[in-house]
């Protein structure tokens, strides 16, 4: 399908609701696609199934603080530069950008690059969804380096980095992001068309569209705006209910906090608690304990709109539906627990998989 | 002492006004249609309260008025400036140039003339770009035929000196008659937004120039050589010079001054305010005496912005709402809004509203016919009103303590009494007049919103250089000294950051200084 100014707010809708109230605000991405797509014309978004075994894809993404991001936003031809650097460094071009994840903000940045450099964009992530770090992609357990990763500003700085495993990449673009004024673009897991449909994750860009649509077109139908991205998602409702508190705190970079509810409609009566840390990450039952977890995706929903309701703005007294969706199998083996399972981000719980935390609900 | 005031609030149906004393005790009071060209309102109401009070004009020392002349300007698109929309933060930002999501005929409504050029800082104040004064120049040239100027650099929350900068050479070029707007004056960190809204003041300075001149005008003409203020959208006043350069802070002034007013009224300082008009009921909170803030991006006319404005609910329930009885019944949001004297069927009209259901139940007596409908109606249109009210009080709580609420607005005799999550429910004297006593007993203030880095300065040092800027604003404003005090203080630290950077915002406030 192609890209265009008509269908990009379906897709931003659609990458908050993939980002778990976290991935940083697609407001700025959205835009900044808007006008790429505008300036260069629409972008190709492909099947990877498509894209030649040995073509080169090398996914962008912005890389920093929030509150920079907001005010600093890119020139918008740091790609540019990325790319030369590690076409030039791999010896080869590229075939076609693609999306590191599929939730928030760094999911439509990719389409004002690819509009930028002419290129198509995959219909695929390393997320499926929205984490916090670089190394947290399927694509790190599929042994895709992260490096040579090329970060670059919008002064024309850049560099070619490269390091001994992604955990170091993470790090090292994270500090010349600080260098860079608080926010950069990088060029990163560059992989061939093999690797993207061994290891990515496929059809997310897609998806996140066709949430997007959903919630767009039931509004105007009338229909209920959720149960149209539970059918999407293959998700489930968790909970129905009013916020009765929110707490948060800053550490280590991150907004971590915790959001009450008490329930309504068909939860009256119940409470459940829902964890963050930028995205949300544990959700807890009053009757029935965890109820869903990292790395499945737990996205909150206005009770009216379906809008999706992104951490920072959990309040009282909003009225919501919090979802529960299946994340991809790869994040459920053991190496993908290790790098994005409760237990990576200090939650003391075991994780279980959505469906069966659902199936022994009705046992 | 003397030390008459009086405050006029301008609403889209009603041009309300009050005498209050210098003790603050009302004098006078009245509520008149508002005129299409406002002033006739506005002189009409004057005479009434004055000839009601028995104050003559050399007795005022006051008068403060609260309009919606921007709002207006903005959502009808009329009278506004072309405006020169300069950003500063070349090479970064070119990704999404100024104006780029407004409603294209409101683009177009300010001549659509932007530039991105060079400079701006990064956000711990280092230079992101040297200042490029000749291309600043050429841009100004290009910009000649624009009526205003709206500048923002990046970060210039942290470092304006850009922006003052680009404002110098601006008048060296086109000289002193051209209004500048700069963007860190007006709206905080998030460039868009905070671009959008400085775009927007900048448009507005021709209409509020207007609007002032007009209000001047009338008090002249009137004999009355009193001080003049607006009121703005935090429940504080500004001077007529300082509203002809600031007119986007009127916005949504209107029911700031309905929160101030009701919580003056009822001596509640902290609780929800519900100001139920003729087509809308507004739901606010009072934050120690003053209208809480919004704590997220707020469109006007469809633009993002991030300047400061109240947190308000507005639901389509007024005293003219329709009621439908068609499978339940139903009140709002449709309304007859200004026909009410001609529609509905109290006055003989053809529409079931609202203020027919109180007329019939014989709660109020007004119009010419006593409506025929049934009790259950009125008690299911009752029961509807208060369920939504109650939905929206509780979504302006913090908290699920019960709170104060305060019922103020034409309408009020709507809500009923027993809302659910109050503590307790006020319907205080005077309440059909709130905002106008809220805008006449209103002080002065000055904020500061700025990003500070505790690496530099220690925590209480950084509060306390905001708090002195702060005072210092409040008594540029015309607070009097003794009376200044810091009414808020916020502190937000702002995460993935180097630096413990931190957000610090904090407001005082005072009274006018006699």
């Amino acid at each position: 399908m192609k890209i265009t100014t008509d269908n990009i707010d379906d897709f931003a809708t659609g990458a908050t609701v993939l980002g778990t109230g976290g991935g940083g605000d697609p407001y700025i991405g959205k835009l900044m696609a808007q006008q790429a797509i505008e300036e260069h014309g629409p972008v190709d978004l492909i099947d990877p199934r498509d894209v030649p075994d040995d073509a080169l894809v090398i996914p962008s993404a912005m890389l920093g603080a929030p509150t920079v991001m907001v005010e600093k936003m890119p020139k918008g031809t740091e790609a540019l530069a990325a790319f030369e650097a590690l076409e030039t460094h791999l010896g080869q071009e590229a075939y076609a950008t693609m999306s590191i994840e599929a939730g928030g903000l760094n999911s439509t940045v990719p389409i004002a690059v690819a509009a930028a450099l002419g290129i198509p964009l995959v219909d695929a992530d390393g997320m499926g969804r929205a984490f916090p770090e670089v190394q947290m992609v399927t694509l790190t357990m599929g042994g895709v380096s992260a490096t040579p990763m090329s970060i670059a500003d919008e002064k024309g700085n850049s560099l070619l980095v490269n390091t001994v495993s992604n955990e170091y990449a993470e790090a090292f673009a994270r500090v010349t992001s600080i260098e860079m004024g608080g926010a950069c673009m990088i060029g990163t897991y560059a992989l061939s068309g093999a690797e993207v449909r061994e290891h990515a994750i496929l059809d997310s860009m897609s998806l996140a569209h066709n949430i997007g649509e959903a919630i767009r077109t039931a509004k105007h139908r009338s229909r209920d705006p959720v149960e149209a991205v539970l059918d999407l998602t293959d998700g489930y409702e968790l909970f129905t209910g009013k916020i009765t508190d929110v707490e948060r705190r800053t550490e280590g970079g991150f907004t971590v906090g915790e959001a009450t509810l008490d329930g309504i409609d068909n939860c009256e009566g119940r409470r459940f608690t829902l964890e963050f840390q930028n995205e949300n990450l544990v959700a807890c039952d009053s009757e029935r304990g965890v109820v869903a977890s990292t790395p499945d995706l737990i996205t909150v929903l206005d009770a009216e709109t379906g809008d999706p309701v992104t951490t920072e703005r959990l309040a009282y007294g909003h009225r919501v539906q919090v979802i529960g969706m299946p994340c991809s199998p790869k994040w459920r083996t053991d190496e993908g627990l290790d790098l994005v399972g409760p237990a990576y981000f200090d939650y003391s719980i075991d994780y279980e998989p959505l469906e069966t935390l659902q199936q022994s609900k009705h046992d | 002492m003397t030390n008459y005031r009086i405050g006029i609030d301008v609403g889209g149906t009603n041009t309300d006004a009050v005498v209050m004393d210098g003790d603050d005790n009302l004098r006078a009071k009245t509520k008149t249609p508002t005129t299409k060209d406002i002033t006739t309102g506005i002189l009409s109401a004057l005479d009434v309260v004055l000839d009601d009070s028995g104050v003559s004009e050399d007795e005022l020392d006051y008068v403060m008025l609260g309009t919606t002349h921007a709002t207006n300007a903005i959502t009808e698109r009329r009278g506004l400036n072309e405006v020169g929309v300069i950003r500063i933060g070349a090479p970064a930002t070119r990704s999404i140039r100024p104006l780029l999501e407004w409603p294209d005929d409101l683009a177009e409504a300010i001549g659509n003339n932007v530039a991105i050029l060079d400079g701006g800082h990064e956000f711990d104040g280092r230079l992101l770009n040297d200042l490029d004064e000749e291309q600043v120049r050429a841009q100004i040239r290009e910009f000649a035929d624009v009526d205003a100027f709206a500048v923002t650099s990046v970060f210039s929350p942290v470092r304006d000196d850009h922006e003052t900068r680009v404002a110098e050479l601006i008048r060296e070029e086109v000289g002193d008659d051209v209004p500048i707007s700069v963007s860190n004056e007006i709206g905080s960190v998030g460039l868009l937004e905070r671009e959008n809204a400085t775009a927007l003041n900048a448009a507005l300075t021709s209409v509020a120039s207007e609007a002032a001149n007009a209000f001047v005008d009338a008090m002249d003409e009137r004999g009355i050589g009193a001080n003049l203020y607006f009121g703005q959208n935090d429940g504080t006043l500004m001077s007529v010079d300082y509203a002809i350069r600031y007119p986007i802070f009127t916005v949504a002034s209107g029911p700031s001054n309905s929160v101030r007013g009701a919580a003056y009224l009822s001596q509640v300082e902290n609780g929800i305010i519900v100001d139920v008009g003729g087509t809308t009921t507004d739901v606010g909170a009072v934050t120690e005496g003053f209208p809480r803030e919004s704590s997220v991006a707020v469109e006007i006319g469809e633009v993002k912005t991030n300047f400061r404005m109240p947190d308000i609910i507005a639901i389509g329930i007024g005293g003219g709402s329709i009621v439908s009885t068609d499978g339940g019944v139903t009140v709002g949001p449709q309304s007859v809004g200004y026909k009410l004297t001609e529609e509905a069927r109290c006055f003989g009209g053809e529409t079931l509203t609202a203020t027919d259901l109180e007329v019939a139940a014989g709660t109020i007596d007004i119009g010419s016919v006593t409506p025929d409908v049934g009790v259950e109606t009125v008690e299911a249109a009752r029961e509807y009103v208060r369920e939504c009210v109650e939905r929206e009080v509780d979504r302006m709580k913090t908290s699920a303590d019960p709170v104060p609420v305060v019922i103020v607005g034409g309408g009020s005799i709507l809500v009923p009494d027993d809302i659910g999550g109050a503590s307790e429910v006020y319907k205080p004297d005077h309440y059909e007049v709130a905002n106008a006593v809220g805008v006449a007993i209103a002080q002065v203030s000055g904020e500061v919103d700025r990003i500070y880095s505790l690496d530099e300065m220690d925590r209480e040092e950084a509060i306390q250089h905001a708090k002195d800027e702060a005072t210092e604003n409040a008594l540029a404003a015309g607070a009097d000294a003794d009376s200044v005090d810091i009414v808020d203080v916020e502190e937000v630290p702002l995460s993935y950051l180097p630096g413990n950077a931190v957000r610090i915002k904090v407001k005082a406030a005072g009274a006018l200084d006699h």
